[in-house]
């Protein structure tokens, strides 16, 4: 990173899989395990240089199963840990994503998307992950997934993804596209302490009393680390409150409830979402991704020939943010849903679309960026 | 001794809601159970700063009953988990327990790779050479010939050798002890946690209810006593022939080498980081200039 002198805010030239790096490390992420893979190798090579600079730890893992174990392990021994991939690999990170789920293990995963399914198209944009990152994992399990559309948004949203992870002791996944991460561009970082950090909240109670998976006012345990003096049991079946194993229906269904209503209870802090020009719009765009950033130029140029249009961009995909683009949905006559995939989004758009507004769902999936000319289109003959 | 007994059951056993255990009676794991916690014990570790991991299977039980610091992880994923949490507490001891399908079939790619990497862990695999949990399916250790639930007709493929595979694949120690040599796979574990460097003890134990039964072995008392008579030392398995070796299990520390062990040499990167980026951060004070927080 770039020095900056006292009182200046220095502008610096940042490409987008950079950002990330510096807004981990800036969130206090100390701990990274990834495996190669195209277009988000740039993080593990970074982190690789910058961690043991902290003091903290990198480790190149045998494959992306291996690596989100060694996160999940850095995790519950107190570290902050992340990892990084792409499609292939977010596939594989998906087993031990579960684990993180029921175990309320803090860590964060970034899936730089690229054209799939499988080996797919390496190495060009796409959003082709977006249900997979809500459902990729077995089982019925709760998980927030944001996404960032800028080098701006990469630094900012990596740290609101690490904070919202040790809040409600969570995997959160950042959706990156290939766009996003090998843009450069030059950004303005908050001095350090302008940055408000969310660490876990350990444990005061003495270690006897300590119940690892006991519900409280949040939803969201105490959370103590292996070697804290907090002798614990961590395990992927469902577990009690002390955390060991239960067949007990009730405890079951109490345990599998307070894991998915601690996120619904953190609802107006989880689900972020911004608007560009929605005041008096009767048309509006909503995106995500890179794709807010043609949907952006797209808006602008409507405007200037006398259409009303406005952008909705999606940060918080998961939990699906209802309450704000119920609220556009309403406001619009007409919704265009611009994605590199078959329409991921805009199947959850359609899902709560009770005012009756028009989706026009645009969809590319030939590994090329959707242009603002594409959503001009529309918007000027819808 | 009955003295030490009541110590390890009162000191090292949890005893809110744990058993009974899932374990058949007669089965190898709590031989084994009990021998890790008197290795621990007479190590004089401190129990907050020990931590046992498991995969999944009968074994993957094990850390629910013991009061250290215990997960239970994914199927074949502990020594990944194991490997986080060293990593970030390079002081704890961190002991990983497996079964032999877990550590060597599904779990197979991060053993060697734990080997070859050579952190200052200690994997504990318990070979009965069957998945006894899911119902008798052969495993990678189950021998040629033998019937399991999925090879009625008789199992075509051969056996790995867990102990020489994890000395092939870089361990810093391997010893191999059976569920009929308690005290001997005691010493065996002692060794293997005080080693530095990835230390690896493979247990023959019994599945008489799976793999016993279905190859007329006999119940748990017949093929501990089978464990008895096939088991030779290293020491005597080097005088002796392939021919006389054929069916026979060695027991002892077959591999105890001294080599860098990478917790410490990451230690020593993360110092020498540190050393640099604190002079180039000095030198930009030193010109009015302040280090970006990152």
């Amino acid at each position: 990173m770039e020095s900056i002198k006292d009182g200046e805010q220095k502008k610096i030239l940042l490409q987008g899989n950079e950002a990330i790096v510096a807004g981990a490390l800036a969130a206090g992420c100390r701990f990274f395990a990834g495996y190669p893979i195209t277009p988000a190798s740039e993080i593990s090579e970074i982190l690789s240089v910058k961690l043991p600079q902290l003091g903290g730890t990198f480790i190149q893992m045998e494959d992306e199963i291996a690596s989100m174990g060694a996160v999940i392990g850095a995790s519950l021994a107190g570290v902050k840990a992340m990892t990084a991939t792409s499609g292939p690999g977010f596939s594989l990170i998906q087993e031990n994503l579960g684990y993180g789920c029921i175990a309320e293990v803090p860590c964060v995963i970034v899936d730089v998307m690229r054209g799939g399914p499988s080996t797919g198209l390496p190495t060009s944009p796409s959003q082709g992950d977006v249900q997979m990152a809500r459902w990729g994992t077995h089982g019925d399990h709760p998980i927030i997934v944001l996404a960032v559309s800028s080098v701006a948004d990469c630094f900012s949203v990596t740290i609101k993804a690490f904070n919202l992870s040790e809040k409600y002791r969570i995997p959160v996944i950042i959706l990156s596209d290939e766009v996003v991460a090998h843009t450069r561009e030059s950004v303005t970082l908050p001095e350090s302490d302008q940055i408000r950090i969310f660490d876990r909240v350990k444990p005061d109670v003495p270690p006897e009393w300590y119940k690892p998976y006991a519900d409280n006012n949040r939803g969201v345990p105490d959370m103590a680390a292996f070697g804290d003096g907090y002798r614990h049991h961590v395990t992927g079946l469902v577990h009690d409150e002390k955390g060991f194993p239960t067949q007990d229906a009730q405890e079951i269904d109490k345990f599998l409830r307070r894991i998915h209503s601690k996120i619904s209870k953190g609802f107006q802090d989880i689900q972020i979402t911004k608007t560009h020009l929605m005041e008096d719009a009767e048309v509006c765009v909503i995106a995500y991704g890179s794709v807010a950033r043609s949907a952006l130029r797209a808006v602008r140029d409507a405007r200037k020939l006398g259409v009303k249009a406005g952008l909705v961009q999606l940060v918080t995909l998961f939990p699906f943010p209802r309450k704000s683009v119920d609220t556009y949905l309403r406001q619009c006559r007409v919704a265009i849903v611009p994605e590199m995939n078959m329409g991921q989004m805009s199947r959850e758009i359609g899902r709560i679309n009770q005012a009756g507004c028009r989706i026009v769902k645009h969809n590319r999936i030939d590994g090329q960026l959707i242009t603002p000319e594409e959503i001009l289109k529309h918007l000027t003959t819808v | 001794m009955l003295e030490r007994a009541e110590i390890i059951r009162k000191e090292y056993l949890r005893h809110d809601k744990k058993f009974p255990h899932v374990w058949c009676p007669g089965c190898g794991n709590g031989i084994v159970m009990g021998a890790l916690l008197r290795a621990v014990h007479s190590l004089g570790l401190n129990k907050d700063e020990v931590v046992l991991a498991s995969g999944i299977g009968c074994s993957g039980r094990m850390p629910t009953y013991v009061d250290f610091n215990t997960i239970h992880t994914t199927h074949g994923r502990a020594l990944t988990f194991s490997t986080g949490i060293k990593l970030a507490r390079p002081e704890l001891t961190v002991m990983t327990v497996m079964g032999d399908g877990d550590s060597t079939a599904i779990g197979g790619n991060h053993f060697i790779h734990a080997a070859r990497r050579n952190l200052n862990l200690t994997a504990i695999i318990i070979n009965n050479s069957t998945y006894g949990m899911t119902g008798g399916q052969y495993s990678p250790t189950t021998p040629y010939g033998s019937k399991s639930t999925t090879s009625v007709y008789g199992h075509v493929e051969h056996a790995f050798s867990i102990a020489e595979l994890a000395a092939t694949a870089g361990a810093s120690f391997v010893a191999r002890s059976t569920v009929y040599h308690a005290t001997h796979m005691e010493e065996m574990l002692k060794k293997g946690i005080e080693k530095r460097g990835f230390s690896v003890i493979e247990i023959i134990s019994n599945c008489h209810v799976q793999h016993g039964r279905r190859n007329k072995l006999g119940g748990a008392v017949e093929m501990i006593n089978g464990f008895k008579e096939r088991s030779v030392t290293v020491e005597k398995s080097k005088k002796m022939s392939s021919d006389e070796l054929e069916g026979k299990i060695t027991i002892g520390v077959l591999a105890d080498v001294e080599k860098p062990v990478s917790t410490e040499e990451y230690q020593r990167i993360v110092e020498e980081a540190k050393h640099k980026a604190e002079i180039i951060t000095r030198a930009k004070e030193k010109n009015g200039v302040k280090r970006y927080e990152e």
